[in-house]
């Protein structure tokens, strides 16, 4: 039993030394010379490894596989029941078995970092989720979204009850992905987050675990994707803006009948994405004269939006640079040294330990705060970019006279396949001719 | 192609298909390179998270931000640089009514830290990582009066090796790092030897 009068001496001592640098060793290890003691071992620690690499590359092997089935499934086999099973597969194996990272959608951060930032060097497997399915979609279209991305899937089995979306809302929504896109993008280039990541609304449901915040912004997406045909992929995803524009060349495409288009009709009404264009009347009178000063303005209207979007980028860079946690604490050192705030916080207090200079830190913030000048102008002019040319191809006609899959809307999910009576009529003459055979 | 019947007339077809087929080749270019620029300073191994134990104030955070509900972080010792201290500012509460194993006067919120006599004056203190929480009280205790031989290390078992760690993004002091997954610890060094 120790007297309290020890503890309390032992504990002024303490209060002494607490402003002595961490980590000092003022109790040299002692030596066991009566029972000769051994050491726990050190490799208690390091024994437990992370999972081996060869997984990764299974992941990798497994993404072509899936990719290269998808392909398959929706240009060949036509099939919506097999689509949707190798979607399961997809969300059961990269969601749930994966727990969801790395993804692809997350992947387009790693390659922004690694291209701005020479220290970091990015892992081969995030490489390849970047890339495989972009390739994919310049051959074959969007199948890496019909049945590859476990986000994907997710939305896809509750889509029970779809409405359509009109069009006009469908075209403003879908600008926030490009803007989302934008900020993702600069945000990763200059080091400061992963919003992609941060943001990512099912993976607390992948993990089975999260912030209730996340927990409630996914199951918020699930309940409206019951009716709305997968919101996050339509509306905010990133990686879906760079595969609809791939998408658009491809080399392959989705038709809804290899056969005859008999323009029904129903088709249309089997996409829950709002994905099928429907023909094109004839031009009224008078509009192709109307329809070449609106393309000329337009044209005119470009740069302006550019340049406009652009500045506006700029001049927010004081938030957006908050998101970097060298400003961030610049700012909350400055309140601090200025007397604006009494109290102090973890990252001061740490800061102040290192003994770094405060200016070092300030002219770091201010770099820093340049470089979101720089990407504000770029990301905005971007935006203001996408805006324009959105409104040009909204006024340019394009020639149509069957029913047919928008080459960049389309999710390739197949659901159109089996709706469309030729295809039917195609399937049973197919069978028959099986049957004679 | 399906569409080559639908288009109106011949030229419109070259020059739709022209375009396209040269869009498609700046698509496949600008892939080319960016997987050259990646290629060139690509890493075979992967890389996962850990703290660095010489930046880490032990602030709490580990134990909440994590995204596992029992976080990934845990508290380890390197025993070389424990001096086996009879009071062990990393066991005891400050305030501590007396030196035994009773439970008010344990640090460790969940009693993770066993105490064990080995000779006289020297206890070792072993941590039980199953009812570790990561929130570093004993780091900081062992810090401020003791040698330091405890610290919070990513337990590469249970980390899920998210893309953007939630630790990562809430660590005050900057500790966490993309570290290579073949050496995935950052382990304190002795000074004594």
């Amino acid at each position: 039993m120790v007297r309290p009068g020890y503890i309390i001496n032992r504990m002024a001592v303490f209060l002494v030394l607490c402003g002595v640098a961490l980590g000092a060793e003022r109790f040299p290890p002692p030596e066991f010379v009566e029972t000769n003691h051994q050491l726990p071992p050190i490799n208690q620690i390091t024994d437990v490894t992370p999972r081996s690499d060869i997984y990764e590359y299974i992941d990798v092997g497994v993404l072509l596989a899936a990719l290269g089935l998808s392909s398959y499934l929706v240009l060949r086999k036509r099939s919506r029941r097999a689509i949707f099973i190798l979607m399961v597969f997809s969300l059961l194996y990269f969601g749930f078995w994966r727990k969801g990272c790395i993804c692809s959608i997350g992947a387009i951060q790693n390659i922004t970092l690694s291209i701005f930032d020479p220290d970091y060097a990015i892992p081969i497997t995030a490489a390849a989720f970047f890339l495989l399915p972009l390739v994919f979609t310049l051959f074959f279209g969007r199948t890496f979204c019909a049945a590859v991305c476990p986000l994907g899937a997710i939305q896809d089995i509750v889509l029970l009850r779809p409405v359509s979306v009109p069009k006009w809302l469908e075209n403003m929504l879908r600008l926030f992905a490009y803007v989302y896109l934008g900020a993702a993008v600069l945000f990763a280039a200059t080091g400061s987050a992963f919003v992609i990541c941060r943001y990512d609304p099912f993976i607390s449901f992948f993990r089975l675990s999260g912030s209730l915040n996340m927990l409630i912004l996914g199951a918020c997406f699930l309940v409206v994707g019951v009716f709305i045909g997968r919101p996050y992929c339509r509306f905010f995803c990133p990686y879906g803006v760079i595969l609809r524009q791939f998408s658009r060349f491809s080399k392959r495409r989705v038709t809804i009948t290899p056969d005859e288009c008999i323009q029904c009709g129903l088709c249309e009404d089997s996409c829950p994405f709002g994905a099928i264009r429907e023909p094109t009347a004839e031009w009224p009178v008078g509009y192709y004269e109307k329809s070449k000063k609106r393309l000329a303005y337009l044209i005119i209207l470009v740069p302006v939006l550019a340049f406009l979007c652009g500045w506006m980028g700029f001049a927010v860079r004081p938030v957006m640079s908050r998101m970097h946690e060298r400003v961030r604490l610049a700012e909350r050192i400055y309140l601090e040294d200025t007397g604006k705030v009494q109290d102090v916080t973890d990252a001061s207090t740490a800061f102040r330990a290192t003994g770094q200079q405060t200016k070092e830190l300030y002219a770091e913030a201010s770099k820093i705060r340049d470089e979101f000048g720089l990407g504000g102008w770029l990301v905005g002019g971007f935006i203001g970019l996408v805006i324009g040319l959105k409104l040009i191809g909204l006024t340019v006609r394009r020639q149509r006279v069957d029913y047919e899959a928008d080459r960049a809307g389309c999710l390739a999910c197949g659901r159109c396949f089996e709706y469309c009576p030729q295809e039917r009529l195609r399937l049973k003459n197919a069978k028959e001719i099986i049957g004679e055979s | 192609m399906a569409e080559d019947n639908k288009t109106i007339n011949g030229s419109a077809i070259n020059r739709r298909h022209f375009l396209r087929d040269g869009f498609w080749g700046a698509c496949m270019v600008s892939l080319g390179a960016v997987a050259g620029l990646l290629g060139r300073k690509y890493k075979k191994k992967d890389t996962v998270w850990q703290i660095d134990p010489y930046t880490c104030v032990a602030c709490g955070n580990c134990a909440t931000y994590c995204v596992l509900e029992e976080s990934a972080v845990k508290c380890v010792k390197v025993f070389a640089i424990c001096g086996y201290c009879d009071f062990c500012s990393a066991y005891y509460e400050p305030g501590a009514v007396a030196l035994d194993t009773a439970a008010e006067n344990q640090l460790c919120p969940t009693g993770a830290i066993k105490r064990e006599f080995i000779e006289d004056p020297y206890y070792e203190y072993t941590i039980d990582e199953k009812l570790c929480i990561g929130c570093g009280k004993c780091v900081k205790g062992c810090a401020v009066f003791g040698n330091g031989a405890l610290f919070l290390q990513v337990r590469h078992d249970r980390c899920l090796n998210c893309n953007e760690c939630s630790i990562a993004a809430a660590c005050p002091s900057g500790a966490f790092k993309r570290v290579p997954a073949d050496k995935p610890y950052l382990l304190k060094e002795t000074v004594h030897t």
